[in-house]
Formats: structure tokens, sequence, C-alpha cells
């Protein structure tokens, strides 16, 4: 593995959506709005001759086209430029631009990801069919929470977690969540409440899975000798990253716990030359479309070896020692499918730009059937 | 746009597999990305635990029937408790997997990187045509269910019109592409056949044709990318990537010139331009231009400046293109004769240059001293070119 020449600077970003449903627009108006926002914030400046190239992240099946990759260059000034699709996590998108960046073939760089998950209408089945088609689809899961659910018993079984802890997971993240712009599912709700509910599959209820949401988020990023020129000290380092599969096939993979962040952390901590990353950042911005995937992910990424105990002394709240999702996570504003690392991220920047934080650590998660997941260092320069 | 010209880190080629270009393999596609990698890091003299980061490349979802298909390719393809992502460019993804490979070197994220890209088109019901219904604009274009031959046959028709190009001398690139593939050992549809038999094939939607038209096929290919220091440690004859492009152009084709592909001019010359390239017709000796129609070799031959607009025909009966003329190409076969799995027919091209360069492409090596290479990809709507330039 090497090491980065050049650190590499957020200059914008712009959003749209964060909504259960978005029937004014199609996905690509979506898209647009977000650029033309991200462009604005990056310094009004023009992608057709200030962008060098252009990344989106989008599945096939998620946009119910064939080739997603032909409708990514139009929206965000893309067309006739360097122009390509990776098929990933938001923050994997941002990798690739990272390393356009270091190779020399770019000085700035437009990653987009979105989510029109409310066009779909049988998404069930589709995350089904991104399982094995030999080894698990054949067995006709009636539910595609059932990985979550072995993942998750394992899981607590392993740390002695309680379904009390999760329940308290997902009461700080709606609560939390009340106070973003993005959070179309906060609410003030109680751990009773969490507890009442029925499971969907043991051990989780209704309330400790994340809803899908429609929105799009574009990142611009550049190289820092740019960003200064642009933005003068207005922008946000990324000082680490990293990202990695641990293996795709369940029956191969860690269940109960969360491998492939354990590996992609400890790349962006080396990049970052962090040691200790608990006393390092000043809040985590982290993947919990499941309930116990914030304490699992947060084992993975050494912010505590036991997470249930931090979370029950309130470490983790928002006026906590170290908060984790203080703007409520996916639980609050829901799973904007490829853009869900983006989403952790605005909420990063925001808490950044606001003056609350200087460091963020943010970690992302692909999702049902996957063992992907992707890490990035930011923090003020 | 910005081009890296002093490029601060050389990257190279070390190693590269394929597995058999056929209809209906038995193997899995995990199974097959496997075999293409154990091949390329066989050939590269490294070991699964030596690789950093793996890319991987695999065109629309739904030939293979997995829904996020790089999460699932993954651990064939050696992905397991690394970095690994996936990129697509449509048909053009091939040598996009090259470019992220190399471009996973030269910014210092990893130091080797295994590249696989893979496709299986055979099982999909009732003909790998029907994924393609599913390509087009759902709005505008889907409702008139048209179907992928039936746009090649106008842009192919665009291309003789504006030039006043005849059938029977596209038809001599099919007869060259399948005559070199006789040489190759992975290639599906090697064959001497004659321009006669191209034009008494099947007309499938006029002016294309049964012969015109490259296979269904199952197949993977992969290769090993390194940094310098790497290189040198493992091999002598380390090929260099000199020279990336890519560009896409806008999602509207039926607004598109047919007659040429201006995303792939542009795309040549991001890479002529890092690879120092000014004459392209005197300074590459060897180029895998993308064939999925026999007519797109002409097309793409002129986009990357090897040939000017229209004249691509008359080199080609000249023999300029034949594998002992001036500037051989696809001396592989190409998809016509090899076979089209979409993503891996464009890896098979770096393949094939990267072979040519090294020496090692045996029966398939051109006749004369190859030093500078050059394969291209082509896809989405007509709008994707990928290019990539090497040098021994």
């Amino acid at each position: 593995m090497g090491s980065f020449l050049e650190r590499i600077a957020i200059l914008g970003v712009g959003w749209y959506g964060f909504r259960p449903t978005t029937p004014e627009v199609s996905f690509r108006e979506m898209v647009f709005e977000a650029a033309v926002r991200a462009y604005q914030d990056a310094g009004d400046i023009n992608p057709r001759s200030d962008v060098d190239s252009f990344i989106s992240c989008q599945e096939d099946f998620w946009e119910g086209i064939s080739i997603s990759d032909e409708f990514a260059p139009d929206q965000i000034g893309g067309a006739m430029r360097p122009t390509m699709t990776v098929t990933g996590d938001s923050l994997q998108g941002l990798a690739h631009a990272f390393m356009h960046i270091n190779s020399g073939v770019a000085n700035v760089v437009a990653v987009e990801a979105h989510s029109k998950v409310s066009d779909i209408l049988t998404l069930s089945d589709i995350i089904k069919f991104a399982m094995d088609p030999i080894y698990v689809r054949s067995i006709e899961p009636k539910n595609f929470h059932f990985i979550a659910g072995l993942d998750a018993v394992k899981f607590m079984e392993r740390k002695g977690i309680t379904r009390e802890d999760l329940a308290l997971v997902v009461e700080k993240n709606k609560r939390a969540g009340l106070s973003s712009p993005r959070a179309s599912y906060a609410s003030n709700i109680s751990v009773k409440d969490i507890l009442d509910k029925d499971f969907i599959i043991y051990p989780l209820s209704e309330l400790d899975i994340a809803p899908f949401v429609d929105g799009a988020v574009v990142v611009v990023v550049a190289s820092e000798d740019v960003a200064k020129k642009i933005k003068k000290d207005d922008y946000v380092i990324i000082k680490g990253l990293g990202f990695a599969t641990d293996s795709s096939n369940i029956e191969t993979a860690d269940l109960g716990k969360a491998t492939y962040m354990r590996v992609a952390s400890d790349m962006a901590y080396k990049m970052a030359g962090i040691t200790s990353p608990r006393s390092y950042f000043d809040s985590v911005f982290v993947d919990d479309r499941y309930s116990y995937k914030e304490l699992q992910h947060l084992e993975g990424l050494k912010i505590s070896e036991e997470p249930s105990k931090d979370l029950r002394e309130g470490n983790f709240s928002p006026q906590g020692e170290i908060p984790v999702n203080p703007l409520g996570g996916h639980l609050a504003k829901g799973v904007p499918l490829e853009a869900s690392g983006f989403s952790l991220l605005l909420d990063a920047i925001n808490y950044i730009r606001q003056g609350k934080i200087e460091r963020a650590l943010v970690a992302s998660w692909r999702g049902i059937p996957t063992f992907t997941g992707s890490v990035i260092v930011v923090e003020k320069p | 746009m910005k081009v890296n010209i002093y490029l601060n880190k050389r990257v190279a080629v070390i190693g590269a597999g394929l597995t058999l270009f056929r209809r209906r393999l038995l193997e899995t596609p995990q199974e097959m990305a496997w075999e293409a990698a154990r091949k390329a890091l066989d050939e590269a003299g490294l070991e699964l635990r030596d690789i950093d980061c793996v890319v991987i490349g695999s065109a629309p979802d739904a030939f293979d029937g997995v829904h996020m298909k790089g999460e699932y390719l993954s651990h064939g393809s050696g992905g397991i408790r690394k970095p690994v992502s996936r990129v697509f460019v449509g048909g053009a993804t091939g040598v996009m997997t090259a470019i992220s490979g190399w471009y996973h070197v030269a910014s210092g994220l990893c130091q080797r990187v295994l590249a696989v890209a893979e496709e299986k088109m055979s099982p999909s019901r009732p003909h790998p045509q029907a994924i393609f219904k599913y390509i087009w604009d759902p709005i505008l274009e889907k409702p008139l269910n048209p179907n992928l031959i039936w746009i090649f046959a106008m842009e192919m028709h665009r291309y003789m019109a504006t030039y006043g190009i005849k059938k029977e001398d596209i038809a001599l690139v099919s007869v060259k592409n399948k005559r070199n593939a006789l040489n190759n050992p992975y290639a599906q549809l090697g064959a001497n056949i004659t321009v006669e038999d191209v034009l008494k094939s099947e007309v499938l939607v006029w002016p294309v044709q049964l012969l015109d038209v490259s296979p269904v096929s199952d197949g993977a290919a992969a290769i090993v990318l390194a940094s310098e220091d790497v290189a040198r440690r493992y091999t002598d004859t380390p090929v260099w990537v000199e020279g990336v492009g890519w560009t896409l152009d806008n999602t509207e084709w039926p607004a598109r010139d047919l007659a040429y592909a201006r995303y792939v001019e542009f795309a040549a010359r991001m890479a002529y331009k890092m690879a120092g390239i000014e004459r392209p017709n005197k300074e590459i000796d060897v180029v895998e231009p993308y064939d999925p129609f026999d007519y797109k070799e002409l097309h793409h031959l002129e986009a990357l400046q090897l040939a000017k607009r229209g004249e691509a025909p008359k080199l080609l009966k000249e023999g300029v293109f034949d594998i002992d003329g001036d500037i051989p190409s696809s001396p592989s076969g190409g998809l016509l004769g090899v076979g089209n799995p979409i993503a891996a027919a464009g890896l098979m091209k770096v393949v094939s240059i990267y072979w040519q360069l090294k020496g090692t492409a045996g029966k398939m090596q051109v006749k004369k001293p190859v030093h500078t290479g050059l394969a291209q990809a082509w896809g989405d709507l007509m709008q994707a070119g990928t290019v990539i330039i090497m040098r021994n």
C-alpha cells in the first residue's frame, strides 16, 4: 500500500431532497439541482471549464436502466468530458476522485450520487437479487433483513448487547435528527415506544431499521493548492480515506463483526497518521441503517471497544464525549442508496462549518447483502 | 482539462490472463473472474496476498443476473479484505478497468493492483438482446421499444452515406478479424471467410448482417499493474502505461453526428497528450480498436486519428491494418473473432496489446517490431470512449 502525495479539499457541496418521495423531479433533475448548488458553494465555478473529471455513483437495478452510466453526464456538466461511473457508495466514488487528482489527470473533480428509491416498486426483490444466485437467493428468503438479523444476534451475543441498547441508539438518533434539515424520520421517541414494536426480524423492529429516502448529493473536490486559490481557507480537508470489502460471500465473511470497516479505517488512519482514533475525532458520522450497526461499526472503527457501555453512559450523545451521529444518522434521515456516504459527509461538513467541531470521522456501509465499507477523515485545514 | 504530461509515478502491466471466450461457459461469473485473475497473477509471479487493491469492470448487471455485480464479483476477483471497487462505462468498461487500475497505482494509493473484467451474457432469456430493451430513456425512447441493432444500423448507414463507403469495403474487417482469430487460442469465432460470405449472411437490420456482428459470449480477463519499483523487481520486460483518456458524450444520441465518433477522438487526444504523441498514424505501431460491429473498427480508427475521416476503408483495402501491415489492427481477432463478453472484451484488447509489446503474443504476434500500442473501447448509447496507450 502506498501513500498519497497531495491532500485533497472539499470545495463545495449541494443536495436536494431527503424526503420519502420527490414527485416534482426526475432523478436527473434532482441531481441537476444538487449540482448547481454544489458548483455555487464551490465558489461559483463553471463545470464546463473548471471541473476536470466527473464521477457518478449508481447501480443499474436501482435506476431501472440497464446501462445507467449513459444518464450520468448531462446534469452535472460532464458531457464530452472525462465522466465515469463507480458502482459503489459515494465515498468510494470520492476515493476515485482522490485518485484522479493524485494521479495528475485532474485538479478539480465533481462526484454525484443519488437515490430515487420512491420509483422502485419491488425494492425487496431487487435487494434479494444482489444475493448469490446459487447459494443464497435459491433459499428464497422471505425477508432480506434476515442477514442483518443473523449479524445482529452474533454481534450482540459476542459483546453482551441487549435490545434496550439498540432502542437507546434509535432514541438518540431520531431525537438528534430534529436539529437536521434533512431528517424526514426524526422524532421525539422513547425507548419504550421502540421496545413495544413487533419484530420485523429478530432482534430488529421496524424502528430499528432505517427507511429509504430520495435524495441527491454532489460534492466538488480539488487539490489543496486549487482550493486555496478559490476559497482561501473556507474548505474542508480530506486527510485520509479507505474502503474495503470483506468477503462478498456471506458464508465466508465475518458475521457479527464489521471487518470491512476495520480494514477501511486502518487504511484511512494510516494515511492520516492517526494512532488513537477515539481521542483524535471530535465527532463520528457512521452508518446506522440498522440500530446495531452503529455500535458494530464503532467497534470496527476502533472508536469504542465496549460500545454499549459508552452508549449507556451517554458518551455518544450530541453533548457526550464523542458525539455519534449528532444530526441523526440514517435512522433519522433515511437511506439514500448510493448517496448514503455523502449524506453522512454532509452532516460532518455542516458540523465543521458551524464551528461545532474541527475533526470528524465519516464511515459508510453499502447495506444488505454487502460487506463493504468506506471511511474518510475530514477536518478544518 | 488538466492532463498529467509529467507523470510522477510510472505504472507497468506485469501480468495478464484470459479465460476462453465462449457461448454458455459452465463456470459461474465468480469462477470465470478467478480463472482470469489467477492466470494474471501467475504471469506476474505474484500471489493474491501481494495485491493491494482490486478493480472490477463489468457491464450491465442484468447480463449476469445479479444486482450490485461488483460486490458479487469481488470474491471471485480476489477482492477479499482489500479495497475493491467497480467501474462502469457501458461497453467501454473493459479499457476503463485498466485505466482505473492505472490511477490506483499512479495516485500512490496502491503499488500492486489486480484489474478484472467479467461478463456472462449467455444465460439471459430469451436472448441477451432483451437486456438492451432497458438501456433507453424511460420516457422518450423506451415506449418505442427500440432494438440495439436498429440504432447501430442507423449509425452504419450514416457512416456509409456520409463518406460513400460500400458494404463490401466494411466486410473486409470481418474477414480480417476472423482470420486473425484463428491464431488466438482463446477465440470463439476464428474462421476463414470471404467478403461474399459476409454479404450473403442473414440481414438483421439493413445494412447490418449476421457476419457484421460480434457474437454473444461469456468470458473474463485480468491484468496486474504495478508501480515502477515493484515492476522492476518482478520482470525484465514491463510494459508501461503511457497515456489514458476517457470521454462521455451526452445522453441524447439522436442529436449526435453518427458518422464520426467525436467522443473517441476526445479520449484519444487526452491519451496522446499524456503519452506525448503528436502524429498517431506514425507513432502507434499496433492497435486494438473496439469492433463489436465491423464498421465500428473503421469508425474508431478514424476517431483515433489513425486514418482521415472516411478513409479507413481505403487503408484497410491497401493492407495497412493487416497483421503484416503498417498499423496492424485487431491482431487478436477482435470482438468479431475472439468474442464479445462486453467488459472482458475491452480488457482483452488491453491484454492483446500488452502481449504484443512484451513479444509473447505467439502466433498472434505482428510481423513488424512494435514499441507503442493502443487499445480502445466504446459504449453506452454510442457515447463513451476509453483509450489506453502502452509502450515497451
